[in-house]
């Protein structure tokens, strides 16, 4: 359970941090009125939606986490025999790295007004994040070819759990990037698309950096990680 | 630090004004409705009904082991599975639901003066993917092989094997399903709750001068939005291992002298993941309780609340206290000692907040004007009933000691005192004082004060004996218990008693939705602000409050939620939104 803890002793700091801007030992019984000291202490200036993606990424990453948490406890028992990750993974990275860059390009552009590189970045990022999706698959078809089916060794099953679940996000996100593409063409405004874009990037940055994550947790470099930190410690 | 701004010259136009959701139909005012009171009002009205169910269940357990031997229908198995869904319903889909759910969603757009949740789409999504939770939930009832009966705590391998009721049939998989759509649906709602707690305050609501009862509902928002992921994993994960026969749990077992196909797999994974998300859950239930009754007593004393800044240090010292002591409940699974050592120690540190929170409660009623409202008498009820409860909390949160404890209904009598007894009456004591809020009429007077006496004092004559039963050695989770040494005669008739006394009790429940049925129609009027409170859901307009919540203007907020009998002031309460400065405490500090 090491990993959760860690990811929730993060998640403490950041709260941690917020709750120290927030006025913790002011003695809210002595004072009255508006002006003064509490006006920084109202609502943050990011957008409600931002902040609202920022919680909801933190519950994503806690679910992630609890996976490479038991990931961990489960590998430790005899049985645990690790299959040869497929190279088409590696083409599968770059097409989300891919991706990933194509919507901070749109981000940038949004910013700047040009409609048209929005929609190309978008239809770009869409597409690219739909193949990666078939890579996935197609790895998987690979994997049972091969052999390697669901039930046949926990580090199978692992292995397509997880995937199979960080699959499910980015199709949730092309369900979002779809609305934000739709009103690229259909004329919103331009505030609204421009935040719906930035959502859509912080998304897929998201989403990139758990796949690496996991990318390296399914390759065993994270288990090699692990053991040489140990190993320092002791 | 003082600041006596006037604050005539200040426009209140300074909020952002939302795009509020504006509903065109008798349908999408009051079934689809994105309107956060409308849709905590579904909510509870979803978990009062499944709550019903968790209710007459307990009556049948009741049945069983008060009375054994008379009822036929009451086979071993049926037992385990009325034990099993009682549990579940109550913990998760009765009080989690209607704390977040119900009081979440009603309370926080009003008392942080907003206009409604910031997600108010999404906000409605949570409310039907919880109904449809719950009718996954009770379609296990009418499943083949009924329901599962591998206890609230679904251990693995019992749990998906044939000896246990529903874990080779449907209701294990209805069960594993029903719980990975509430996490999705209460997902979609902790972020509105969190969400509009930090971005949909009115002008002048810093989070040091939010009532009590947002800063309980927001902590364990947070805390749930963090646990239930380990929920999520595990029932996912056992989902695969009882449809597609993966070995994440399950180790190489054979059953009927058959070897099944899994091997190798981890049950104690499961318990920690189970009990990562299972203690946390304690707290969400535990930390809403724990703001409203400061409210509660805070408004009904006249006083202001004794140490806000410690409660809310509390609180948010319990959340994050509460994510390291989950292997307590893992002792008798084994443990190195070291662990056992360190899960203890945490375990005590949380009574640390907890007593201060007690201090402070007692210490706002000490020479307070208390009122013996009914909303006052639950929560004067609660104080006692959770102290109670935390008490046999310190006997359980020794290894030594809950050793021998484990299997006994001391345990049961210890988590039913403070986390179902304790919340529950805070929950009654809630809905006494808001209804008048939510319907514009008071709740019977008379009907209310029976409802009380009986709940309280039926809920200790019901749990006390308990105790006695469980250091007597009397197991729980044991559908028989004619034949064992350990039940003598006297032991047999306390048995008896209790399950008459739950009869009693469950009645006066009966009572009380009788109530509050009849008086919708016919209560006394309430007017706008019957307690002479000073949070901002009173100073609404309307009563009920309309769509939007506060007219043209949001309210601006120029003081804390606690200033009741301040000297000077005209009134005994100054609500949160009055300009202007009083009383001679205001001195520079």
């Amino acid at each position: 359970m090491s990993v959760i803890l860690v990811f929730l002793l993060v998640i403490a700091g950041f709260a941690g941090w917020w709750l120290s801007h927030q006025g913790l030992m002011t003695k809210p019984w002595l004072e009255q009125g508006l002006a003064g000291d509490l006006v920084g202490l109202d609502r943050s200036a990011l957008p409600t939606a931002k902040i609202g993606l920022g919680v909801f990424l933190a519950v994503v990453g806690c679910l992630f986490a609890l996976f490479t948490s038991a990931y961990f406890m489960r590998m430790a028992v005899p049985d645990w025999q690790p299959l040869p990750l497929p190279r088409l993974l590696w083409l599968n990275t770059g097409v989300l790295v891919l991706s990933s860059v194509a919507l901070q390009c749109t981000s940038v552009a949004a910013r700047r007004g040009q409609i048209d590189t929005v929609r190309l970045g978008l239809a770009t990022a869409g597409l690219t994040a739909f193949a990666f999706l078939v890579g996935q698959f197609m790895a998987w078809r690979q994997l049972t070819a091969d052999g390697y089916f669901l039930a046949s060794n926990p580090a199978n099953s692992f292995f397509y759990l997880i995937t199979g679940m960080h699959g499910l996000h980015v199709l949730g996100g092309l369900v979002g990037l779809g609305r934000t593409t739709t009103s690229a063409w259909t004329g919103t405004r331009p505030e609204r698309l421009r935040l719906g874009v930035e959502l859509c990037a912080m998304y897929w940055h998201f989403l990139l950096f758990v796949w690496l994550a996991i990318f390296a947790l399914l390759a065993g470099w994270a288990a090699t990680f692990i053991d040489i930190c140990r190993q320092l410690l002791t | 630090m003082v600041d006596i701004t006037p604050a005539d010259g200040i426009p209140p136009a300074e909020v952002a004004e939302v795009e509020l959701y504006h509903p065109h139909s008798w349908w999408t005012k009051y079934v689809f409705s994105q309107d956060a009171k409308v849709i905590a009002v579904q909510y509870s009205a979803t978990a009062t009904a499944i709550g019903l169910v968790a209710l007459v269940l307990s009556w049948l357990m009741r049945l069983q082991l008060g009375f054994p031997g008379t009822f036929d229908f009451i086979t071993p198995e049926a037992y385990y599975q009325f034990i099993t869904m009682h549990g579940m319903i109550m913990v998760i889909y009765l009080l989690t639901a209607l704390f977040l759910g119900g009081f979440g969603n009603y309370l926080i757009p009003l008392m942080v003066g907003a206009r409604d949740m910031v997600f108010p789409y999404v906000n409605m999504l949570s409310y039907w993917i919880y109904l449809l939770a719950v009718l996954v939930l009770v379609s296990s009832f009418f499943a083949p092989g009924g329901p599962t009966g591998a206890g609230w705590t679904l251990y693995p391998p019992q749990a998906i094997m044939s000896g246990t009721p529903g874990g080779q049939d449907w209701g294990i998989i209805l069960m594993l399903s029903s719980l990975i759509l509430f996490i999705i649906g209460f997902t979609m709602g902790g972020l509105n709750y969190v969400v509009t707690v930090l971005q949909g305050r009115t002008r002048g609501m810093t989070m040091m001068r939010l009532p009590l009862t947002v800063w309980g509902i927001f902590t364990a928002t947070v805390m749930a939005l963090l646990a239930f992921p380990a929920l999520f994993v595990a029932s996912v994960m056992m989902l695969l291992d009882r449809v597609l026969g993966t070995s994440f749990f399950m180790p190489a077992i054979s059953e009927m002298g058959e070897q099944l196909p899994h091997n190798g797999g981890s049950p104690i994974l499961f318990q920690h993941l189970f009990w990562f998300f299972g203690h946390p859950e304690v707290y969400i239930v535990a930390l809403p309780a724990f703001g409203i009754v400061s409210d509660l007593i805070s408004t009904h004393a006249r006083k202001n609340i004794f140490g806000y800044r410690m409660m809310v240090w509390a609180i948010v010292g319990i959340g994050a206290l509460s994510f390291v002591v989950w292997a307590h409940h893992m002792y008798v699974s084994g443990m190195h000692p070291y662990f056992g050592f360190f899960f203890a120690t945490t375990t005590l540190i949380i009574a640390i907040p907890t007593a201060i929170k007690v201090y402070n409660w007692v210490l706002t009623l000490w020479r307070g004007d208390i009122h013996l409202t009914i909303p006052m008498l639950f929560a004067l009820a609660f104080i006692v009933t959770f102290v109670n409860g935390g008490l046999t909390g310190l006997f359980l949160g020794n290894v030594v000691v809950d050793v021998p404890l484990s299997d006994t209904m001391f345990v049961v009598a210890h988590f039913h005192m403070v986390m179902g007894v304790a919340p529950i009456l805070v929950v009654f004591g809630a809905i006494y004082h808001w209804y008048p809020k939510v319907t514009g009429r008071m709740l019977n007077e008379t009907l209310g004060r029976f409802h009380f006496w009986v709940t309280f004092l039926g809920a200790y004559l019901i749990f006390f004996p308990m105790h006695y039963l469980g250091l007597m050695g009397v197991p729980r989770r044991y559908a028989e218990l004619t034949d064992m040494t350990i039940m003598t005669e006297s032991a047999h008739h306390l048995n008896s008693f209790i399950s008459v006394m739950a009869f009693i009790v469950g009645f006066a429940q009966m009572v009380f939705l009788f109530n509050l049925i009849w008086s919708v129609r016919h209560g006394r009027e309430a007017g706008g602000n019957p307690w002479r409170a000073t949070t901002l859901e009173w100073q609404t307009p309307q009563t009920p409050p309309a769509h939007g919540n506060f007219g043209k203007d949001l309210p601006i907020v120029y003081r804390w939620a606690y200033d009741y009998s301040v000297p000077g002031a005209k009134e005994d309460f100054i609500p949160q939104n009055m300009p202007g400065s009083f009383g001679p405490s205001r001195e520079p500090a």
